[in-house]
């Protein structure tokens, strides 16, 4: 079973939360997608067994020899990355799609695509099962295709290693790359948290796992930080037919247990928010509420 | 302060939920608040939350648009250039079966296939990224918001719609979105300073120190507020110590910001001297930018 833990803001907790459920019971396949910002590292160390290198992109470079600087690759390019400059035609790397148009209708073939492979899948051992992540490296695209290829080898090392359970950690917002998070998954939850922000991002989280059928539960965190707001977000789910499968307390020591790289589910295991974790664990487990 | 030349600041975070808007939304009450005219725009086009602590009038929107290839299949010969110069795997074709698809969310508009068709059977449509929308908000200042249509593949192009809509002349304050790939590339882009908003938590220390290398291979001067201070650890402060990163302010953790916020509130409201506090901030932001060496 793939479990996919999204929410549309960041910061509500998403990846304490998946820290807590891939710590709570038997072993699993533990996958950050969250390939931008890839954190669940820090907390549990894992084993460096495998690593693969990763194609984002490619970035046009132009040959200063062979350019003469006629500027008719500018018009072409559709993302205005060609620009005239004291140095001649330059082609900014941030704004360059790598489409290759414009190595295309060079006359002088003065430029060339570079291929851009700074960014890294690893997989390995950690103290509850197998762990994948991906980091993409600072200003690469494609962190979809990233996401695509830390759920392959997810899937690789359940079937390998015998662990039925995959945990996705998916990233925040509602792009591309956490549609590519929750494509296929068997369920989605949404963590979000008592504030308006947190309802609005909620909103658009739900259209887009509603948009591909998942079924969707919800778990409001930090719920006593604004029990009101908490109210009103039960609400609109009963009202969009939403499962609110937890409320879990504003809890200090979710802070502190990640501080000393544990999970709230074994840095305090008896606390309320951890009994809270493990019937909820029990409840997405069992696929009904 | 009101002679001050205007420039562009980008509130941003690696992290997602350490504050950004309530930074961004702050900074802008306190300079409209001294009569600057300030736009605020939110590039955080995933989740565009600013205008939720708003009130404004909605004066202008406009859609965001991509071309994407349309194909005459009456003047198509199947010769498969189009989706050789393809580099997204958006032309789907099957010459045999005379099957030729254009798969519009994989397109990133670049325009290649109608340079490589030699028939004239490709034209272009546009097809809606998403929504800009201009709120005019009281004293003539004005709120920008980029929006992303769901299921759309990057929110790059109705960012950067965004920030053009802001123009200049004026001081622009701009929401980034979270992380450091594109979406926050863009932002910053346009931005002659930085300030980046994190907590004193391993995670909020590690995607900060992602966000500090990307903005140092940019060239970009960026300086720190510390949201949520007083939980997590000493780490981070350290960090700063050490990358020799201007520390901004310190937000203190209190259930009473948190719950200010939840309701859209201001941090003024909480308390006068607030305001006082983010004039300093802006003070020391300005003191930075102008020690920085790309001023445009």
């Amino acid at each position: 079973m793939e479990i996919a833990i999204i929410s549309g803001k960041g910061g509500t907790g998403k990846s304490s939360i998946s820290a807590a459920f891939a710590t709570i019971s038997e072993e699993v396949v533990l996958a950050d997608c969250d390939v931008d910002a890839a954190n669940l590292y820090i907390l549990f160390n894992p084993e460096h067994e495998e690593e693969e290198s990763f194609v984002g992109g490619e970035k046009a470079v132009i040959d200063r020899d062979l350019c003469t600087n006629c500027g008719l690759c500018i018009p072409y390019c559709n993302f205005e990355a060609i620009v005239f400059s004291p140095e001649g035609v330059v082609i900014s790397e941030t704004a360059c799609d790598g489409c290759h148009l414009c190595k295309r209708v060079c006359p002088h073939q003065a430029i060339r695509m570079v291929e851009i492979d700074k960014s890294r899948l690893y997989a390995g051992a950690f103290r509850n099962g197998r762990m994948v992540y991906g980091r993409l490296a600072p200003g690469e695209e494609n962190s979809g295709k990233l996401v695509n290829l830390v759920r392959e080898k997810a899937q690789k090392q359940s079937k390998a290693f015998g662990l039925k359970t995959i945990i996705i950690d998916g990233p925040p917002g509602i792009g591309c790359p956490v549609i590519s998070s929750i494509t296929g998954v068997d369920q989605v939850v949404i963590i979000t948290e008592p504030s308006l922000s947190g309802l609005h991002d909620l909103e658009r989280a739900a259209d887009v796992s509603g948009s591909f059928g998942i079924k969707t539960r919800v778990i409001i965190n930090k719920a006593d930080l604004d029990e009101a707001m908490g109210d009103k977000i039960e609400t609109w789910c009963k009202e969009r037919g939403l499962e609110v499968v937890a409320k879990i307390p504003f809890d200090p020591e979710v802070v502190k247990s990640m501080v000393n790289c544990k999970s709230i589910s074994e840095w305090a295991p008896d606390s309320k928010t951890s009994q809270i974790l493990r019937e909820t664990w029990k409840v997405l487990l069992n696929g009904k509420g | 302060m009101t002679d001050s030349k205007p420039f562009k600041i980008a509130i941003a975070s690696g992290k997602g939920g350490t504050g950004k808007t309530l930074v961004a939304t702050n900074i802008f009450h306190t300079l409209t608040g001294k009569g600057i005219k300030t736009s605020l725009v939110d590039c955080d086009a995933e989740a565009p939350n600013a205008k939720l602590f708003f009130e404004g009038s909605l004066e202008h929107s406009f859609e965001v648009t991509q071309q994407v290839p349309a194909i005459n299949e009456d003047l198509c010969t199947y010769c498969g250039k189009c989706h050789e110069y393809c580099h997204y795997n958006a032309i789907f074709i099957l010459p045999p079966a005379r099957v030729i698809k254009v798969i519009e969310d994989l397109c990133h508009g670049c325009g290649a296939c109608t340079v490589a068709c030699k028939f004239d059977a490709i034209t272009e449509k546009p097809m809606p990224l998403g929504e800009v929308r201009r709120y005019t908000l009281a004293g003539n200042h004005s709120l920008v918001e980029s929006r992303m249509k769901t299921g759309v593949y990057s929110p790059v192009a109705v960012i950067k719609a965004g920030i053009k809509e802001a123009g200049n002349g004026r001081m622009v304050i701009m929401d980034a979105p979270p992380g450091t790939s594109c979406p926050f590339i863009q932002t910053v882009d346009r931005a002659d300073y930085v300030v980046l908003v994190t907590e004193p938590t391993p995670f909020g220390l590690s995607d900060l120190k992602q966000s500090v290398e990307t903005l140092r291979g940019m060239n970009k001067s960026c300086g720190v507020i510390v949201n949520r201070a007083g939980m997590g650890n000493r780490e981070l402060y350290d960090y700063l110590e050490q990358a020799r990163i201007p520390l901004l302010m310190e937000i203190p953790f209190d259930r009473n910001i948190a719950h200010t916020y939840a309701h859209g509130g201001r941090l003024e409201e909480l308390d006068p001297h607030w305001e006082t506090r983010f004039l300093t901030l802006f003070e020391e932001i300005k003191k930075h930018y102008g020690n920085s060496h790309h001023q445009r």
